[in-house]
């Protein structure tokens, strides 16, 4: 199994972990990875709200590029997912899209390179036996919100690897790791994305309603596959507890990390040394072989 | 939508139907969208509001608003319209037409903060996060901000002091070049 990996600019910086913990899963499960030569930003959001032709040429320059290589896409980050996958679909269904991003781009591209999220990878091309079959250390105990966000699901038509409302994949992740994913309504509400930068008391209001009703249902910590979902949910949590009221510090984890503890990954080649709120604690009892977790400190 | 509203009372309406490729005037106020929003206490105009606006022809309230900045394009609206309405790509198209018809914005952090990072693809071919950073917090004069994050994020390697410049930046600015080209067609 080989594809051909759209890291992100989000990925060499403030997800790094994402990086790490990906390429770490990828490797033990047997999926190679090979870096699109040369690749660049796909625009994000900065480019489909401010100039219409940068939002398809920019992912269509990348694609491109994998194109060369001959294999499908893989991509961790969900904002570059959605952007490379939006890309596709428009210049298949709009001829001027389509022409216009010949234009900018110098060179023909039909929309036909085979663009899959980390998520859509594992679950469905992979499959849960077979990750089953590799995991050597179960979270045995551990209680995992799943936290989809926008992106990964929505809109419908253009990603449509998972249910747009009701998502389950990563829930099937978590549980093939041995830990318990739990339900709660807020799986697929938004963090406030790029608004950490220019509102952040939005993101710091929407951050603060998911981490708490997350700590209702009872999660000791939150799975997420979105660099910005990551960061919010994660580094906000102080300022969102002084604005909105105290709750008790939740790990937020990249669903690679937590799969990779299970593989039987170190902590270290995961990244998880770089979170702010710590997940040691999350983890001491499984490894003193105790049942039951105390939740995580910063 | 299949069967658009014939209905020619408004340019706007049709400015809007182009720019963003989806039947706005299908829109019969259900407000679904807004009930889903994440943002709605912080906006203005609710998106249903937005759609209604656009309707009416009040170019001046909807592309001075601040709703078309703080939507986050978390898509849910657009997932969800019984009419199939793409709201978010509309909201797309009103950022853009604001921009070009260089409209006062009541808050300029959005436009400032896209500025900053594309400015910063257009010169590197990935972010550069603290150059882009520090251009975003000059423009605004918002210096302080966040600010106490920094170091903990440079040691955790979360941020880099140098930029990771990509070998396919000469790409990158010769489709920033035509790319401005093709959207001042008209």
């Amino acid at each position: 199994m080989k594809y051909a990996f759209f890291p992100g600019c989000s990925l060499e910086s403030t997800a790094r972990s994402f990086d790490i913990s990906t390429r770490a899963v990828c490797r033990t499960l047997g999926i190679a990875l090979v870096d699109i030569p040369d690749w660049t930003c796909c625009g994000s959001t900065p480019a489909h709200a401010t100039s219409d032709s940068l939002a398809v040429a920019l992912p269509v320059l990348n694609l491109q590029k994998a194109r060369s290589l001959g294999l499908p896409v893989m991509v961790a980050c969900a904002s570059c997912y959605a952007r490379l996958r939006t890309a596709n679909h428009r210049v298949s269904n709009d001829p001027e899209d389509l022409r216009r991003a010949g234009r900018i781009t110098g060179r023909p591209y039909d929309g036909g390179v085979e663009v899959r999220h980390v998520l859509d990878v594992l679950v469905n091309h992979l499959g849960l036996d077979a990750i089953r079959a590799k995991v050597s250390r179960p979270l045995a105990g551990l209680q995992v919100a799943c936290y989809y966000g926008c992106l990964l699901t929505r809109p419908p038509e253009v990603v449509a690897f998972d249910d747009a409302e009701h998502p389950t994949c990563m829930d099937e992740l978590v549980a093939a790791a041995g830990a318990e994913s739990l339900d709660w309504p807020f799986k697929t509400e938004c963090c406030g994305a790029s608004l950490s930068m220019t509102h952040s008391e939005v993101a710091s209001r929407l951050s603060h309603k998911l981490l708490s009703m997350a700590r209702t249902a009872g999660a000791d910590c939150l799975a997420v596959a979105c660099p910005l979902c990551q960061v919010n949910l994660d580094l906000r949590q102080a300022d969102a507890a002084k604005a909105h009221g105290a709750f008790r510090p939740t790990p937020v984890l990249y669903i690679t990390q937590l799969l990779g503890l299970a593989l039987g990954i170190s902590f270290k080649n995961l990244g998880l040394d770089a979170l702010t709120v710590g997940a040691k604690n999350l983890f001491a009892k499984r490894d003193s072989g105790a049942v039951g977790f105390a939740g995580g400190k910063p | 939508m299949t069967n658009p509203i014939p209905w020619s009372g408004s340019g706007l309406l049709e400015e809007v139907r182009q720019r963003s490729g989806t039947e706005v005037s299908a829109c019969f106020q259900c407000h679904k969208c807004s009930t889903g929003c994440p943002i709605g206490p912080e906006m203005d105009f609710l998106p249903s509001q937005i759609m209604r606006l656009v309707h009416l022809g009040a170019e001046n309230e909807v592309l001075g608003s601040q709703a078309i900045w703080l939507c986050a394009s978390c898509e849910a609206c657009t997932t969800r319209c019984p009419m199939a309405i793409d709201i978010a790509g509309v909201m797309d198209a009103l950022r853009i037409m604001a921009i070009d018809r260089q409209t006062v914005l009541p808050d300029a952090h959005g436009k400032q903060f896209h500025r900053s990072f594309l400015g910063s693809v257009r010169r590197h071919g990935r972010v550069y996060e603290m150059g882009m950073m520090a251009t975003y917090k000059l423009r605004t004069f918002d210096l302080l901000s966040d600010v106490e994050k920094i170091p903990q994020m440079l040691a955790q390697g979360k941020l880099s002091l140098l930029p990771n410049r990509s070998g396919g930046i000469k790409g990158v600015r010769e489709i920033f070049r035509r790319a401005e080209e093709e959207d001042r067609k008209p």
